[in-house]
Parts: C-alpha cells; structure tokens; sequence
C-alpha cells in the first residue's frame, strides 16, 4: 500500500477509535436516562422517584389479577421475580395484557406504595410458537 | 383456510396489511425510480446530441 | 496493494471502470431479479398462508416477516456504505463512491419500513404506536443518518468532495449500529430481545423460522438489484460527457 494511502486508512481508524470511545462514555452519563423503565427490585429499594411520574416494569404475578368492581379497575402485582410491587390501574389493557406477561406501567407511587399506573403497555417476549407447541411445552400441572 | 379468513388476518387484517402495503409501496418505489430516472436522462442527452449535429 | 494477488487487483480494476460495471450490472439484474422474485414469492406463501398462528399474538406477528427482515437491512446497508466510504477516502474509487449514494435512499427506505411496519405491530401487541425506548430511538436516528447523507450529497455541487464528505459521515454514523443492535440487551426497552441471533436455544418455532429467512435473503437480492439500478443511474449522470455513454446513445437511438 502506498504511504499515502496508509496514512488516510490510520486516520480512519483513528477517527473510528476516537467515537467509540466519545460514544462509549456519552451512553455510559445518560445511562439511567436510557432505562426506559425502572424494576419492581429498584422500587423496594427506593431508588424510583417519589411523587413523579415514572414507568415500572416486569411481570404480571400469575393469580394477582383481580377486578374489584364492575367498571374497568384492575388490580394486579409485577414482579422481577425477586421483588412484588402491587399495581392499580382503570382503562382499556392492550390485546397481550395476561397474567405471567411482561408490562410495562406508567404512573407514581401512593402514599400507600401501591403504584397507581396510567397507561398500561404490554411487553411481548422473543418467543414465537404454534398454539399447540406452546402448549405442549407447559408442565403437565398446568394443562387444563 | 379461506380467502375470507385469510384477508380478515385474525382480527388484526387492519395492521398486517397496512405493514406490507406500506413495505410494497417503499420498495417498488426505490427500484422504479431510478429506472425512470434513467429513462429522462437518456431522453435529454438525445435531444442534446441531436442539437450538438444539427448546428 | 502488493498484498493484494496481481489477478485480483486487476479483476477490480476492470470491473470498477465505469462502462465494464454497467454492463456487468445489465447482465446479472435479470437473474438477480428472478432469484428475487422466487424467494419473495416463497417468503411470503410460507409467512403469511403456511406459518401457523403464534400462541400468544395471533395473526398479528405476520408483519414480523417484514419488519424483521427490514431492520436488518437497515443496519446492513448503512455498514456497507460505511464500507464503500472508507474505501472511498483510501483509495479515492470511484465505483465505491458511487455505491456509497446508490446505497443511501434504499437504506433509507429500509429503515422507515422498519420504523412503520413497528408501529403497525407495536399499536395492538404493546398497545402503543410509539416509545422513547433506546431501540425505537436509535433506529430513528439511523434514519436521519441516512437522510443526512442523501442531503449532503445534495447539497455539495462538485460531486467528487461531495462524495468524500458523505464518506466522513457515513464513517461517523456507523457508531450507532452496534449500538442500535445491543439497545435491547443494555437498557430496558419496552422493545423485546432478538429472537434469531440469540444462539442458547430456538425461540422461534421452524414452520415460523423458515419463511423469516427466505424473507431476509430476498431482501438482500432486493437490495442488490436496487443498488445496480441507482448506481447505473448515478454512473450515467457523472460521466454524460464520456465516450462510452456517447456510444450508448448511439446504439440505443
């Protein structure tokens, strides 16, 4: 390769280096601010704003799901698996909302620390099967 | 499975087919444009030669 | 290039000059267009008529067999003309110029499709059209990447140190593909993780899997048809003066 062109290909990749690294620590300061939503865990532990509104993620607790009234007010536990959050919200829940289905609620926490949400997205998984694959694949326990 | 079925997309006809509408229109659009593209250039340079041997 | 054999420098040297690949692109389209058209047809046969429902979002996954396939392209259309700008600023080839802005508008058109055709899935499955999310975001700022090139290109009369600042840019961009891909894996996102690339287990049934790759493979040939056709034309607009768009003229009138 001629010298000259050695030398524009170096300061390519030296360019290249230099944004990765700029990009790298950018990403790295806006971190939290990239979380689209915060885990029932970080709400235990206090580190979800108070009195703001925030979203709050993780999934529908199996048998947590309860109607209390006639109207659309459901009531319902999110889970990390590690941690519980209990969630109120009244309002038209998306096709996918289920019981052991990832969501993700915006709202603020009550004086109660119940998370009162007032939008309610679904969070669909990776996972893409048949109707009967799928059920095939449940515990036998679970079959009806 | 019939056509009606099939069309209807299990409810959800009103998102299916908007998607590969939009998809269809996009994709057809950057490969017939060049083409015609193309096509006026090869008009306009003629008229030019035609010009440039007539003078 | 003495690292590069003789045979193969002076195969690129042949097919880079401006009249050889114009003819070389007229002789492969057809057949790039047949393969095309093959794999879309059954693409679409095995996606939308063959595939069984899903288990959980119904017939609403179809638009998976577009979207996916999509994405990907936006990602790898914007790497190669990261690649075709480097080489550009290197060694000052004109062919990879070329191939840089031909690259652009079709990246572009991959990238709405991607952004729409999510939408379209987002609105029933997650019950929105639209989040901030750090997936959604970041392939939003890759279509303005792509538009930025296409209006550079644009904007800068002499095409030669146009094309060496669209290089710059589209070097500059590519930062953000790696970071469009590992979105889902280092933030929340409401959008979910990649289902084919994740290499543990299968998390997508085969009957789905199949038509989802014949898909992405006639995306490519899609993608190289239309590169040929918009490079043919850029080609032609650079080079009107030459003596080899001349003798076409002739024979074509």
């Amino acid at each position: 390769m001629k010298p000259i062109r050695k030398q524009r290909l170096l300061l390519i990749l030296l360019m290249l280096a230099g944004l990765s690294l700029a990009a790298f620590f950018a990403l790295k300061a806006f971190n939290e601010n990239l979380m689209y939503f915060f885990s029932t865990s970080d709400v235990v532990a206090g580190k979800a704003p108070n009195n703001t509104v925030f979203r709050l993620g993780g999934m529908v607790v199996k048998g947590s799901v309860q109607r209390p009234n006639a109207d659309l007010l459901v009531r319902f536990k999110l889970s990390d698996f590690s941690q519980e959050v209990a969630v109120e919200y009244s309002g038209i829940l998306p096709d996918l909302f289920r019981e052991g289905q990832g969501i993700v609620a915006k709202g603020r926490l009550d004086g109660r620390g119940v998370f009162v949400a007032e939008e309610v997205l679904a969070k669909h998984d990776e996972n893409y099967m048949p109707p009967e694959v799928a059920g095939s694949l449940k515990k036998p326990a679970e079959q009806p | 499975m019939s056509w009606e079925s099939f069309w209807y997309m299990g409810g959800y006809a009103a998102y299916v087919w908007p998607a590969y509408g939009v998809t269809a229109l996009v994709l057809a659009a950057n490969l017939v444009w060049p083409v015609w593209q193309r096509k006026q250039l090869f008009r306009q340079l003629a008229i030019k030669q035609k010009r440039a041997q007539s003078k | 290039m003495s690292w590069i054999p003789a045979p193969v420098s002076r195969f690129f040297h042949r097919t880079s000059s401006p009249p050889h690949f114009y003819a070389l692109a007229d002789r492969f389209i057809p057949w790039l267009t047949a393969i095309f058209l093959l794999l879309l047809g059954a693409g679409l046969y095995g996606g939308l008529y063959l595939a069984p429902t899903d288990y959980q979002q119904g017939d609403s996954y179809r638009i998976i067999y577009i979207h996916v396939p999509a994405a990907w392209m936006s990602l790898f259309v914007y790497v190669m003309m990261a690649i075709m700008g480097g080489i550009a600023l290197v060694w000052r080839m004109k062919l990879a110029e070329v191939m840089l802005i031909s690259s652009a508008p079709i990246g572009a058109g991959f990238t709405f499709v991607a952004l729409v055709t999510g939408s379209l899935w987002g609105k029933p499955m997650w019950g929105t059209w639209w989040v901030w999310d750090a997936r959604l975001t970041s392939e939003l700022i890759l279509l303005f990447l792509y538009l930025g090139v296409i209006s550079l290109y644009g904007a800068i009369e002499d095409k030669r140190s146009a094309a060496r600042a669209v290089s710059i840019l589209a070097l500059v961009g590519v930062v953000n593909i790696p970071i469009i891909h590992y979105s889902v894996e280092w933030w929340n996102t409401l959008h979910q993780p990649a289902t084919v690339s994740k290499l543990d287990k299968p998390s997508i049934h085969i009957t789905m899997l199949v038509p989802l790759l014949l898909m992405a493979i006639a995306f490519k040939f899609y993608y190289l048809i239309a590169v040929l056709q918009a490079a043919k034309l850029e080609l032609l607009k650079r080079e009107t003066s030459s003596q080899w768009v001349k003798n076409m003229l002739e024979k074509q009138a």
